[in-house]
């Protein structure tokens, strides 16, 4: 009993989730590369979500304006921008490092160094 | 009593605080990157006619208010009695762009429930949609005679967002020149 069980889960394991967008009639390279331009932008309705993860209308539409436009020979920089131009930082799913997120980027190594600092300086009188 | 002692206490005060300001922040609510931009250069059939393409020019001249709407769209119903009554008033055109929907359900949506805009861009990509940052239905934009986005609003209208936001703020757009 158990090992079918075991079977069962390994079987589920291996059974990668199907590609839940239809692959258009874009060149594969093209295709790979909105993949990947795609798990970098953050789709604005569901927000925790990409747009090549979200099943939303809009990252539907998304997914197909990145593929329009790398056919149309644009780089992954000048797409990138076209979406920040219109939904601002938030449509990037990596933040960008500037005034605002200095704390996001910076705090966590800071506070590192500042409870390391402290903690050797704590041991010296003892020892 | 030392001062020591009291530190993890301050520390959790301190990151209650935060947590109570991250509280009244509304994560759906993005700020719009377009206020005091140019309204993107865009060109897309009119909802009534395929054949006739319309572009940005229709916003230069005069002030307009754009809505996002579509037949699909639940809460575009709540709003739509205001904005019929905004039709009546003047001093401003209304300009719908109707997205992501059918043309022929964009039309009977309109004929059944009134239409308020004088005219109607057809969005069914979401190309113009996607340019000007909209990120669900009903949006409202203000748009000002030379064209440029001065105000957004994300949801259905309510009366008092149109009388104490949208017509003052087309009655100061007014006075420039």
């Amino acid at each position: 009993m158990m090992r079918a069980l075991l079977i069962l889960l390994v079987i589920a394991l291996f059974t990668l989730p199907m590609a839940a967008q239809t692959a258009g009639d874009y060149p594969s390279e093209i295709e790979t590369q909105a993949r990947d331009i795609g798990r970098k932008l953050r789709c604005v309705v569901c927000q925790n979500q990409s747009i090549e993860d979200s099943d939303a209308p809009l990252a539907a539409d998304m997914r197909h304006m990145v593929r329009e436009r790398l056919a149309a020979g644009q780089s992954e920089a000048q797409i990138m921008d076209f979406m920040q131009q219109s939904y601002g930082d938030f449509v990037l799913r990596n933040p960008p490092v500037q005034g605002n997120t200095a704390l996001l980027w910076y705090g966590p190594p800071a506070l590192l160094v500042i409870l390391l600092l402290w903690f050797v300086l704590r041991r010296k009188p003892a020892s | 009593m030392n001062i020591k002692a009291l530190l993890p206490l301050l520390i959790f005060v301190a990151f209650c605080a935060a947590l109570a300001i991250g509280l009244t922040r509304d994560p759906a609510k993005l700020p719009s990157q377009l206020i005091n931009q140019p309204f993107p250069e865009f060109e897309q059939s009119t909802l009534f006619d395929e054949n006739q393409l319309i572009d940005e020019s229709i916003l230069k001249g005069q002030i307009s208010v754009v809505n996002v709407f579509g037949s699909w769209c639940v809460s575009c119903i709540y709003e739509h009695p205001g904005l019929m009554e905004m039709q009546k008033l003047s001093g401003f055109q209304m300009v719908g762009i109707n997205w992501r929907d059918k043309r022929e359900a964009g039309q009977n949506w309109l004929a059944e429930n009134g239409n308020p805009y004088d005219v109607v861009i057809f969005d069914p990509a979401s190309v113009l949609a996607v340019d000007i940052g909209v990120v669900g239905a009903p949006e409202t934009y203000v748009v000002d005679k030379t064209g440029q986005i001065r105000y957004k609003f994300s949801g259905a209208l309510t009366p008092e967002v149109v009388v104490r936001e949208i017509l003052p703020l087309i009655a100061t757009l007014q006075e420039e020149t």
